[in-house]
């Protein structure tokens, strides 16, 4: 009949009208500053650094190597490199960022950074609170409020973080692996060395023949 | 008359409360400034309830349309978001008031203004309740309708002085859309002068007194009422430019049209004019086919005349919102093919019916014809309109149900 559908379709506005007082299950929205519907896993807002350990500072990752901050599309990562060294993971000296500075005004939420990084040491954060009352400064994320856990990440993405994790202990058994090696082959060989130097000659050098 | 008489008046009938009130209020003034009196007397209602019936239509269209799409709607300010008005309200007022350096100041700065006044004028003709009504004039209807059309003009105002392609855009959709559906409006109220033989909404609410058995006698229980009404209904819809028919606003294509350039409380009073707009039409379709303040039933007569016509234009009211949250906004050319193709031919077939219904005997054989008559204009229009676009039902390639 005509007119039909206007009427199908107000008995089903009606039924969700009725229907939002009865169950609360058919409401789509929470109160939002009481409740807080959790993010998903692949839900993305602004780059974050890692770090292992307890110590922020001494525990990122970030080498300083600057990839992330020349493939930045809008420009929004600022890094100056240290002027010493320090170990890494596996022990090798390497630099890490005297400043590493990120703009989140400026920020796309692109990824290319975390894309990048050969380190796996920058990451994208699900934090999207940042509000804030002071739009140039507050907005500018130095590497203190940068860092955050390897725990952390290994919340929000367990199974990269894990896999992350694995790839990363192997490396650190190898170069063990190999250092120890290393440590034995050099004992062994300065015994031979000892060995060598101590044993007279068995034949006597052939003079003239 | 000192207060103990007009008290023990008001005992003996509190439906005319408010008029013995009045009454009593300027037999208290000196002879000569007493028109003056009741004069002001009788704007001062219209201008504190209508608008005050704004406010609350805001918050309960807000939480209407929330629980409508499963949302629980504005619940913070105040208990059950009750206050949110007055939240708009001061928020509104406190708001810097953007002039474009383009615009047509004067005009610019007119347009909130005569968008208005020329409705709050309208109400002057509603009859409320039992001898409440402004003003007795014998020719109510034509003064509402050329006092309603006016507004029109406040629309193109804005639009023109915006200097703005989309509040001119909003206000040529606005002009076209008005004027188009001016006609059915008007053509479908001209059944009930037919029927009364005056245009005083006084004598249209008066036609209406008495009872059938238990039914009201009122015009919506007729064929041409029932079909008069619906369209006066759409029309209405269409004059005050709400859901379905909210083309000139079209948020979504020319960001809210002919008031795009307005800010602060100059957009609330175009709010404001529009919402009234909507309740003083609202109101005339209670006056022509609902009876105006006549109570539904008979034992319910003991209830203010009053209560009865504003318990009918709450109930106008929910339906102009569940209206809003159920359909989709019309495409320009499908309002105006809507207006010229089926409803202006309707309302005149309505016309006809409406006389043929005054000249048979009273009885089931006139009931008959007059609703059989309308029942098939209403399908060989609807389906010959369709027919004659070669539409067909609408098929789905990727979306199946």
């Amino acid at each position: 009949m005509l007119g039909e559908g206007i009427l199908k379709g107000m008995v089903e506005t009606a039924r969700n009208f009725a229907g939002s007082y009865v169950s609360k299950d058919r409401l789509t929205t929470v109160e939002y500053p009481e409740e807080r519907i959790a993010p998903k896993e692949n839900a993305r807002q602004f780059p974050f650094l890692v770090f292992d350990g307890n110590d922020p500072m001494a525990g990122l990752r970030c080498v300083a190597c600057q990839i992330c901050e020349k493939e930045c599309p809008p420009k929004c990562i600022y890094i100056e490199k240290s002027k010493d060294k320090k170990p890494d993971f596996v022990g090798k000296m390497q630099f890490y960022p005297a400043t590493f500075d990120i703009d989140v005004s400026v920020c796309m939420s692109c990824q290319i950074c975390v894309e990048v990084c050969p380190f796996d040491a920058i990451k994208m954060d699900q934090e999207y609170e940042l509000s804030n009352d002071d739009r140039f400064g507050g907005l500018l994320l130095n590497k203190t409020r940068l860092a955050k856990s390897n725990e952390y990440y290994g919340k929000m993405h367990p199974q990269e973080a894990g896999a992350i994790d694995e790839s990363r202990l192997k490396t650190k058994e190898a170069a063990e692996a190999k250092v120890k090696a290393d440590a034995e082959a050099k004992v062994k060989a300065a015994a031979e060395a000892k060995a060598k130097e101590a044993q007279p000659p068995t034949a006597p050098p052939n003079k003239g023949a | 008359m000192d207060i103990g008489q007009l008290i023990n008046s008001i005992l003996n009938d509190p439906d005319q409360v408010f008029v013995l009130t009045k009454a009593f209020v300027v037999g208290k003034f000196p002879e000569g400034a007493q028109p003056l009196v009741s004069i002001l007397l009788s704007i001062l209602p219209i201008l504190s309830v209508f608008p005050g019936l704004f406010a609350l239509t805001t918050i309960l269209e807000r939480k209407g349309l929330g629980r409508i799409q499963n949302r629980m709607g504005p619940n913070r300010v105040g208990p059950f978001g009750i206050l949110q008005p007055v939240a708009d309200g001061i928020k509104a007022l406190i708001k810097e008031d953007v002039v474009p350096r383009a615009a047509d100041k004067v005009v610019h700065f007119l347009a909130p203004v005569v968008i208005v006044i020329p409705v709050i004028m309208s109400y002057a003709v509603l009859p409320v309740g039992r001898n409440m009504v402004a003003i007795d004039l014998d020719a109510g209807l034509l003064f509402f309708f050329a006092v309603g059309a006016s507004t029109e003009l406040a629309v193109f105002m804005a639009g023109w002085s915006s200097r703005n392609k989309y509040s001119l855009l909003g206000a040529m959709r606005a002009i076209g859309q008005m004027i188009s559906y001016e006609i059915p409006l008007i053509l479908s109220a001209i059944t009930v002068v037919m029927a009364v033989g005056s245009l005083s909404t006084t004598s249209m609410v008066d036609a209406q007194a008495g009872y059938y058995g238990w039914l009201p006698n009122w015009y919506v229980f007729t064929p041409w009422g029932f079909a008069g009404f619906l369209l006066f209904l759409t029309a209405a819809t269409a004059e005050s430019n709400r859901s379905p028919f909210d083309i000139p606003e079209g948020e979504s294509e020319i960001i809210a049209g002919y008031f795009v350039e307005y800010s602060g409380f100059k957009f609330a009073l175009f709010f404001l004019g529009e919402y009234l707009g909507l309740f003083a039409v609202s109101g005339l379709a209670i006056t022509l086919f609902l009876g105006g303040w006549h109570a539904p039933l008979p034992f319910l007569e003991w209830i203010p005349s009053w209560c009865w016509f504003f318990v009918k234009l709450m109930c106008f009211i929910v339906l102009f919102i569940w209206l809003r949250g159920t359909l989709p906004r019309l495409r320009q050319d499908q309002l105006m093919n809507f207006a010229w193709k089926f409803m202006l031919p309707l309302t005149l077939i309505n016309i006809v019916v409406a006389g043929i219904w005054r000249f048979l005997e009273p009885g089931m054989l006139r009931w008959a014809v007059c609703a059989a008559i309308l029942a098939a204009a209403y399908v060989l229009l609807a389906r010959g309109l369709t027919a004659a676009r070669g539409v067909a039902p609408r098929e789905y390639r990727y979306a199946e149900n």
